[in-house]
């Protein structure tokens, strides 16, 4: 398991305003990787144990190419991009997508890149843009796209949308 | 076998208390690569002014599934588990699932509707607090497939 931040929690940002927060400006990027043992381990997390999301046996005996992931995963990893630059986690009020591509992760088990990581099965690629922002309610709502960059770029997710609410112009 | 369209607004009681603890927060951020340090870090989440470690927004679909079992379940709803795709889902929080709490979930079938020969069943579940304080509305959309066709996801 491995990611790329720019939004880093660790830098201690204060938390963005409403104020000056521009439909359309970038919140951040993140590269999410994903591997069998990631899948097990969201599997075990979550309870959902259906065997898609682990036996390449019975994907492939049911029509699937492969293993793929839980969508909740992907949904699950996609939102931390938007936690991390608002700060709190309880900031985000409303998360919601649709599930439109699958991802498939590649067996990679044992496999390890030249930096001692695990090869990953599959990367997602998280961008997420300022969709709107509500004064009066006192909230953004955070666009996330989210592409399969280990298969062709496909959409993983669709009108993947955070509402965060936000302070309106104190000092953070 | 298609679901039964009138099974849409059918309510069922509520599922067993969940009991929201530290670690059940811990692994379920660990596995979504959440490392923000308020679902790891007690003292980090009290700074926030949080009770305690809060749950990652998505965390809420652990407590929903066990109440949406009941809907997959029921033999009056006709759900066939093996041909499900999960189509779509919402989290809509008024305080995030905090460590120590003991939730209820209570599930209902919003609507069912036909496409063809697949079937979209949408259930939305309350998750509320021990003092029945709403926490958490989670509605999630299941796309369930025509006898013939292939899985597609």
């Amino acid at each position: 398991m491995s990611t790329e931040n720019t939004a880093a929690h660790a830098q201690a940002v204060p938390a963005p305003q409403l104020e000056g927060l521009e439909k359309g400006a970038v919140i951040g990027t993140r590269t999410v990787h994903l591997t069998r043992a990631d899948l097990v381990r969201y599997a075990g997390a979550s309870g959902d144990l259906n065997p898609i999301h682990w036996s390449e046996s019975f994907a492939t005996s049911v029509g699937l190419p492969g293993v793929i992931a839980h969508g909740m995963l992907t949904m699950g990893t996609a939102v931390q991009l938007v936690t991390d630059w608002v700060g709190d986690p309880a900031r985000v009020v409303d998360y919601q997508t649709r599930f439109t591509a699958m991802v498939p992760v590649e067996d990679t088990t044992g496999r390890l890149a030249e930096d001692g990581s695990s090869v990953p099965g599959a990367v997602l690629q998280v961008t997420g843009k300022v969709g709107k922002v509500d004064p009066e309610a006192g909230t953004a709502r955070i666009d996330l796209a989210v592409t399969v960059t280990s298969s062709d770029d496909a959409r993983a997710l669709t009108k993947a949308q955070a509402v965060v609410a936000l302070p309106k112009g104190e000092a953070a | 076998m298609s679901v039964n369209p009138e099974a849409a607004g059918r309510q069922y009681p509520p599922a067993e208390p969940y009991q929201v603890s530290r670690e059940v927060i811990r692994g379920f951020a660990a596995a979504v690569q959440a490392t923000h340090p308020a679902h790891h870090d007690v003292e980090a989440a009290r700074a926030l002014g949080h009770a305690d470690l809060v749950a990652p927004p998505t965390f809420a679909v652990v407590v929903a599934q066990r109440a949406e079992a009941a809907v997959v379940e029921d033999p009056e709803v006709g759900i066939d588990f093996s041909r499900v795709v999960h189509a779509e889902e919402r989290f809509t929080h008024t305080r995030p699932l905090t460590a120590g709490d003991e939730v209820t979930a209570t599930v209902s079938i919003a609507s069912v509707k036909q496409l063809g020969g697949n079937s979209m069943v949408t259930t939305v579940t309350e998750i509320v607090d021990g003092a029945g304080a709403p926490l958490s509305t989670v509605t999630s959309t299941l796309l369930v497939r025509a006898d013939d066709e292939e899985a597609d996801a």
